[in-house]
């Protein structure tokens, strides 16, 4: 079926998901929110799943609320917070390489009255602590940051930025996009200080349409969503059972093995990035390595999320060579250099000062445990066949 | 309230002997568009138009866009039904008819009636003095014109009476099976599916040829070419798309030739390529979206170089259709949406800065000799590797 290097936009779902899913489905497809046994055996699978990723977080159930998705977290984390904050300020602080499900929402705010600041961030995706400490006024209510970004695999610091944020004023909010942190980091709130917490459910191998939002205890969000008042009137909406079931099952899945699997991937990107730094011009990015020698180490590598790389292959269009991979069944994404008018949105590759020649030239490669170094040579092989040919047919 | 359709056509009146061939085609055309919405259609000919009897239970609104989608209708006559034929029951169902039909009654109008019927107590000429009569005690503001009138009030006794007045516009054209077959050469743009639209609504069957070039066109481009000739389904009948793996040859006339004149020589590998697909499948001309200086390659000069390499006849309906114009009709036929999305397609990949617009037919010809170590093995794989894609009307 091909070599799938695209698990940062999608992942295969994990039998032990799909066995629940389908049970949840067919079998106990109660209506959790029923009086009768149906109800009751339907809403023990939402408990599980909320005890699962409760645990994993290290934190109480009742600080989990089901979404349909990542999107969705996002949206209630920054709508939610912002609406429910006005008194407290009309500031809200993110960086310019945010995905469009914190950009766009963000933008939305802003029609309403509210100010964005935008922070920069360096080579490796890194805002600078004193920029946030200046930028954090008086009327500041939230902040929010990726843990890792999806185009990049650059991680954020995210203990330091709560720090940095509580230190001046520990009612501001923190709000961290994990969608593709989530499975791959470890990440206790409670103690590193994040408010709000986004997940997706099958970036890590659960289905599609679910995801859950972290909200701490305490912490003001107003729903965005309103009807039946489930889920203690936070996200109204008949609970997605098969979903939540599928998301917990996944997840658990994740952590379980969370070790080994950083340390495969680690390995796996450690090996790609080295081997595709002997193939002429090519750059990886966000990743801090000596680009006069083209070497780069293991503790470079590892400061980056262990399942991305980001290549650009000068004097070749992305699409095209995506294109030409995916006729040898090599799957991946288009770094994309989608630019806007907006100031604070250059894209992510310009964000961390790609060069602009190559802005158009870059891939997304991402992993999944399961990726092996055999498919890793057989991608390197196809790159190297590929790339002399399309090089050779440039625009003139 | 409608039980039937007269459906009325204009041209094929004009086709002496060979008028039933056309009748029997646009009878065929709508019994089969008709029944692909649901069964239970009745379609049958009479004298100069088509009568269609609707089943008990059906969607007016689909019913006549569906009609509005054969070439060859010119109008469609919604008929209401009346049951017990006795002479004053007719009269005053008319009446009932004229009342729900028209608010406002200052119109001049004329009754034409007829009886299939010949048993019928009434006579023809006679039912149409006696209604109009019946018409001008019920609603003094109408009056007769037997001339000119606004409104054709159209009576019919059959095993049931039927009364109709209103026409909505077809299409027009001739019925798509009657004026023989032609190749399209069908891009993803605005203009090709237009041009097909305009060139099936004269009675030309449809075939099409699509240029892909992997990878520097993506799967997505292909299926919105596959997505085009679907909507054009709608109108023409199904259609066959040859897609044609082109990158090869693209690439080698890129290597091989003044960039330049790129575009110009592609676009004849392209015409010759159709070409021998059109004669293999019976097609007795090209068709292409061009118009005049619209880009380089459509120069009169390009296309006169791009007609040269072609020996039947290449039509190009749009041919002084100006851009706005011919966005009219894709939006009207319902491929403009589809045609916009943004796939690039093998034309414009490598395009020279500056191509030339007034290509000379010696000169191009002589670049294109530089070609001659591969061009017709290359040529030949393309053909060979054909991909034949049947496209339906999903509606």
């Amino acid at each position: 079926m091909g070599i799938y290097l695209d698990n940062a936009a999608s992942t295969c779902l994990y039998p032990e998901a799909e066995e629940k899913m389908a049970k949840a489905a067919l079998l106990d497809y109660g209506n959790p929110s029923s009086m009768h046994h149906m109800g009751v055996v339907a809403e023990q699978y939402v408990k599980e799943a909320t005890k699962t990723i409760a645990d994993i977080l290290k934190v109480s159930a009742k600080e989990i609320i089901f979404t349909s998705g990542g999107t969705e977290s996002n949206n209630m984390a920054l709508i939610g917070a912002a609406l429910a904050n006005t008194r407290a300020g009309k500031h809200i602080i993110t960086t310019n390489f945010e995905h469009p499900s914190v950009y766009n929402p963000l933008l939305f705010l802003e029609e309403f009255g509210f100010r964005i600041s935008f922070l920069e961030v360096d080579e490796q995706g890194h805002i600078s602590l004193e920029q946030l400490k200046n930028t954090i006024c008086e009327d500041t209510i939230l902040v929010s940051v990726m843990y890792v970004n999806n185009e990049l695999g650059a991680t954020a610091d995210v203990t330091e930025i709560a720090k940095t944020i509580h230190g001046i004023n520990p009612n501001i909010l923190f709000h961290v996009d994990a969608i593709q942190g989530f499975g791959k980091y470890r990440i206790h709130p409670k103690k590193e200080g994040i408010d709000l917490l986004s997940v997706s459910g099958h970036k890590i191998h659960g289905p599609k349409g679910v995801g859950f939002l972290y909200i701490r205890d305490k912490c003001k969000v107003r729903p965005i969503i309103h009807g039946g008042g489930h889920q203690n009137n936070m996200r109204s909406g008949t609970l997605n059972v098969p979903g939540i079931a599928g998301i917990g099952a996944a997840a658990s899945k994740m952590y379980r093995n969370l070790d080994e699997n950083r340390k495969h991937m680690y390995e796996i990107k450690m090996y790609f990035i080295t081997e595709l730094l002997k193939i002429e011009d090519v750059t990886i990015n966000a990743v801090n390595y000596d680009k006069e020698r083209k070497i780069v180490t293991r503790e470079a590598i590892e400061a980056t999320a262990p399942h991305v790389v980001s290549a650009s292959f000068a004097d070749v269009r992305s699409e095209v060579l995506l294109h030409a991979l995916e006729g040898k069944e090599i799957y991946v994404s288009a770094g994309s250099a989608c630019s806007s008018n907006h100031p604070a949105i250059s894209g992510t590759l310009k964000a961390i000062g790609v060069d602009e020649a190559l802005l158009e030239s870059t891939l997304r490669f991402s992993f999944i445990p399961e990726t092996t170094i055999e498919e890793i040579d057989k991608t390197l092989q196809a790159l190297k066949e590929l790339l002399p040919m399309l090089r050779k047919f440039t625009r003139k | 309230m409608y039980k039937a359709f007269l459906v009325k056509y204009a041209e094929i009146g004009l086709k002496g002997k060979n008028r039933f061939i056309f009748e029997n085609a646009l009878r065929d055309n709508i019994r089969r568009r008709l029944t692909r919405l649901q069964s239970g259609f009745a379609v049958s000919k009479e004298q100069g138009r088509i009568f269609v009897e609707c089943p008990e239970e059906y969607d007016y609104d689909e019913a006549v866009e569906t009609l509005q989608k054969v070439f060859g209708v010119s109008g469609i006559s919604p008929v209401v039904a009346i049951e017990d034929i006795t002479w004053e029951n007719i009269e005053e169902k008319v009446g009932d008819y004229v009342e729900a039909a028209y608010a406002d009654k200052a119109f001049t109008f004329k009754v034409e009636a007829k009886r299939a019927d010949k048993s019928y107590p009434v006579k023809s000429p006679e039912m149409c003095s006696r209604l109009g009569a019946y018409l001008l005690k019920r609603f003094p503001e109408m009056k007769v014109d037997v001339h000119k009138p606004k409104v054709y009030i159209t009576v019919e006794i059959r095993n049931q009476g039927y009364v109709s007045s209103i026409t909505i516009p077809g299409p027009g054209g001739m019925p798509v099976g009657t004026s023989g077959k032609a190749m399209l050469l069908l891009s993803g743009g605005i203009d090709s599916p237009v041009a097909g639209w305009m060139i099936a609504k004269r009675g030309v069957v449809m075939e099409a040829t699509y240029f892909h070039a992997p990878p520097y066109t993506s799967e997505r481009a292909k299926q919105k070419v596959i997505d085009l000739a679907k909507i054009m389904a709608e109108y023409t009948g199904t259609i066959k798309l040859n897609v044609v793996n082109f990158t090869d040859i693209q690439m080698y006339i890129y290597e091989t030739c003044p960039h330049n004149e790129l575009t110009i020589i592609m676009r004849r590998y392209m015409m010759r390529i159709a070409q021998h697909f059109a004669k293999e499948s019976g097609c007795m001309a090209l068709a292409t979206g061009e118009s005049i200086g619209q880009v380089a390659s459509q120069t009169m000069q390009s296309l006169a170089a791009t007609d040269a390499v072609c020996d039947m006849p290449v039509f190009r309906p749009l041919i002084a259709f100006d851009k706005q114009d011919i966005v009219t009709i894709a939006e009207k036929i319902n491929t403009y949406e589809t045609s916009i999305l943004p796939y690039e397609d093998c034309c414009t990949i490598f395009v020279a800065k500056h191509p030339v617009t007034k290509p000379e037919i010696e000169i191009i010809e002589k670049s294109e000799t530089l070609l001659a170590e591969r061009i017709d093995e290359l040529v030949q794989t393309a053909l060979d590797t054909v991909e034949v894609i049947t496209c339906k009307a999903e509606k």
